[in-house]
């Protein structure tokens, strides 16, 4: 099996075009063109190189407790900003758990605890003092399924994170804030004239955008996605797969997912996770640039995998 | 195909043999469609006792009843009675049940939930007459003896506390009863909400931990959206049983007749169903076929609360993804 066909076959050509028009800064434009999906296999710089931008999160040494248990282990990252990064693996090989430790969502579960360091601009998330609540406002999330309020309108939802930080916004901001994020989540068309529909009212797809629309509307740092596209038909994933091309410009995306071609499609840089059994804890077993991971990975499990003996 | 051909005739087709289990299903049918026709012929027969057993109040001989002999300034003050001290009961009962049952479902740890949630439940089990007891052995004497004063002096300004008319001293009065059955529904309203917030979908307080919100701010964004239908429709269920509630009332309430706004005086409107369980003994004539009429009244009256109830749970919530 050719491991980089499902990529180079199944990636329409939009995907290039949006990747290559939407870098502007040098130093992200060979970043993520050569790791983009089809484009040449030649690799200027080194992708897993630390970047030094803003926004750069480093874990090291993480353990994530589940009360007694230990449901990942020993996992050290540097998610590089301005860049997709994707982590995939079997089920319950704690990739979820990793990426939920990440703005401290898995805290949700009564008895979680990690230890260990995630840092982002040099500040650890799991400080003294850090309040989960003010790492979830710089760190934003979006989910397995699409999860608008269902009693809120279109616009509502986009403003629902907005109005949490801020008592009153002014009608005018408040409007543009909407636009600025439906567009951004490339929504805005669709949906322009029926803002004051609840957001229920849309098709799956249309709701994940809605979702990132409201996960963007408050300014993060860092998108985290937790296989935003799993419950999505083909169609709706391409447009997601769109827009994550066209969002890592701004923010800092990771993205978890089980298809391995969405990994290879949209990511800079792959980190698999994997298990030894039920009851071990997951770990990450090899992490890279993507093409080097679908292609000619180190470890004989990530081969394993990636060319669909298991998982 | 020869088994499609006889199957239908009962033939002796080997591969398939007899029908099964004919029988039971017949029986089984028969005694789940009487127990369903029983509640019909239970709920028929009570209406048409109370509608023919109360008619005579109206067509009969109404000079052999005290006042005017119309039915309705008789029957007025006493629905007016009833669904004041039932929505009074209501306005206490719903805003702690609310909060108890978001306490239970989200604040406390788990053991102390389920403890609580007992705790609760308990509360229903305890019989009426043993609420009107301690109303007016314990809670009334307190009531007059410090929340009364306290209430003028303070509330003074809302119309139904700050009359001229003296404090009862027995603190047998609209406000304490109000308590009393605020006690009772508590339960009931309690369950029901604890239960819609204990089903609000992970995914809706996911999405909204995952904006930056406290908790405070998620039970507002995602729990209370949700459960708003479940809330309304038990504290209907609350307000069914605060209607006809009987014994404390009869037992706490001072009464008197005519329409009473002021909660804390001697002078109260009774309910409909109190005035019957007190008046009843004493009764003969066409005063019991009124006493009766007033129970049809009653009967309306919580069957439209519990139709409004059953509507509003019913059209509650229709979220995406439940």
């Amino acid at each position: 099996m050719n491991l980089s066909a499902p990529a180079n076959s199944r990636t329409p050509d939009t995907l290039n075009s949006h990747d290559l028009n939407e870098a502007s800064d040098p130093m992200t434009d060979s970043v993520s063109s050569d790791v983009a999906p089809s484009a040449s296999a030649e690799v200027a710089i080194d992708p897993n190189a630390p970047v030094d931008l803003p926004n750069r999160i480093d874990v090291s040494d993480l353990h994530i407790y589940y009360g007694a248990f230990k449901a990942v282990e020993g996992v050290s990252m540097t998610i590089n900003p301005q860049s997709i990064t994707a982590l995939i693996g079997p089920s319950g090989c704690g990739k979820s758990t990793f990426l939920r430790s990440l703005n401290r969502m898995h805290e949700v579960i009564s008895g979680a605890y990690v230890e260990g360091k995630v840092e982002i601009n040099g500040q650890n998330l799991y400080g003294p003092g850090i309040d989960p609540v003010a790492v979830r406002r710089k760190i934003g999330m979006v989910f397995q399924r699409p999860n608008p309020f269902p009693t809120m309108s279109i616009a509502d939802n986009v403003l629902a994170g907005k109005k949490l930080n801020s008592k009153r916004i002014p009608k005018r901001d408040a409007e543009d804030l909407v636009e600025k994020s439906l567009r951004g989540a490339n929504l805005w068309n669709e949906v322009k004239d029926r803002l004051d529909k609840p957001g229920s009212s849309l098709s799956g797809g249309q709701q994940q955008r809605l979702c990132i629309a409201r996960a963007i509307a408050v300014s993060p740092d860092v998108l985290l996605m937790d296989e935003p596209c799993s419950a999505l038909d083909p169609i709706s994933t391409l447009a997601i797969e769109e827009l994550m091309l066209d969002l890592k410009s701004d923010y800092n995306i990771v993205i978890v997912t089980h298809n391995m071609q969405q990994a290879a499609r949209v990511s800079d840089r792959t980190g698999f996770f994997n298990i030894e059994g039920t009851g071990k804890p997951g770990k990450l077993i090899e992490m890279d640039a993507t093409e080097k991971i679908f292609s000619n990975p180190a470890e004989q499990a990530t081969v394993d995998y990636v060319t669909g003996r298991f998982g | 195909m020869t088994t499609l051909e006889s199957a239908p005739q009962q033939q002796d087709d080997s591969s398939f043999g007899e029908p099964v289990g004919k029988v039971g299903d017949k029986v089984f049918h028969g005694l789940s469609f009487g127990a369903a026709a029983l509640i019909l012929v239970v709920l028929a027969a009570v209406a048409l006792f109370l509608f023919a057993e109360g008619l005579p109040a109206f067509t009969g001989d109404t000079s052999e009843l005290d006042g005017d002999g119309s039915f309705l300034s008789y029957v007025g003050p006493l629905i007016f009675g009833t669904i004041y001290i039932a929505c009074i009961a209501l306005l206490l009962a719903t805003p702690v049940a609310i909060a108890v049952a978001l306490y239970i479902s989200h604040y406390a740890p788990r053991k102390l939930a389920q403890t609580l949630g007992y705790f609760i439940d308990l509360l229903a089990a305890i019989p009426s007459v043993v609420y009107g007891l301690w109303g007016i052995s314990v809670l009334a004497p307190i009531m007059s003896r410090s929340v009364f004063p306290w209430l003028r002096d303070n509330l003074g300004f809302i119309p139904i506390f700050g009359s001229d008319v003296a404090i009862a001293a027995s603190g047998r009065s609209t406000f304490t009863v109000g308590v009393v059955l605020a006690v009772m529904v508590l339960p009931i309203i309690t369950a029901i909400s604890r239960e819609v917030f204990l089903q609000t979908p992970r995914l809706h307080e996911e999405a909204s931990l995952a904006l930056g919100s406290t908790r405070w701010e998620m039970i507002r964004q995602a729990v209370l959206p949700y459960g708003r239908s479940g809330v309304i429709s038990g504290a209907m269920l609350g307000l069914g049983r605060a209607l006809g509630e009987t014994m404390a009332v009869a037992i706490i309430l001072s009464p008197a007749k005519g329409y009473f706004w002021d909660v804390l005086t001697t002078q109260n409107s009774n309910s409909i169903a109190a005035n019957i369980a007190l008046q009843f003994p004493e009764s003969s004539g066409l005063e019991v076929n009124r006493l009766i009429a007033t129970g049809l009244v009653l009967f309306l009256i919580t069957f439209g609360v519990n139709s409004i109830a059953r509507r509003v749970a019913n059209t509650g919530f229709s979220g995406a993804d439940g």
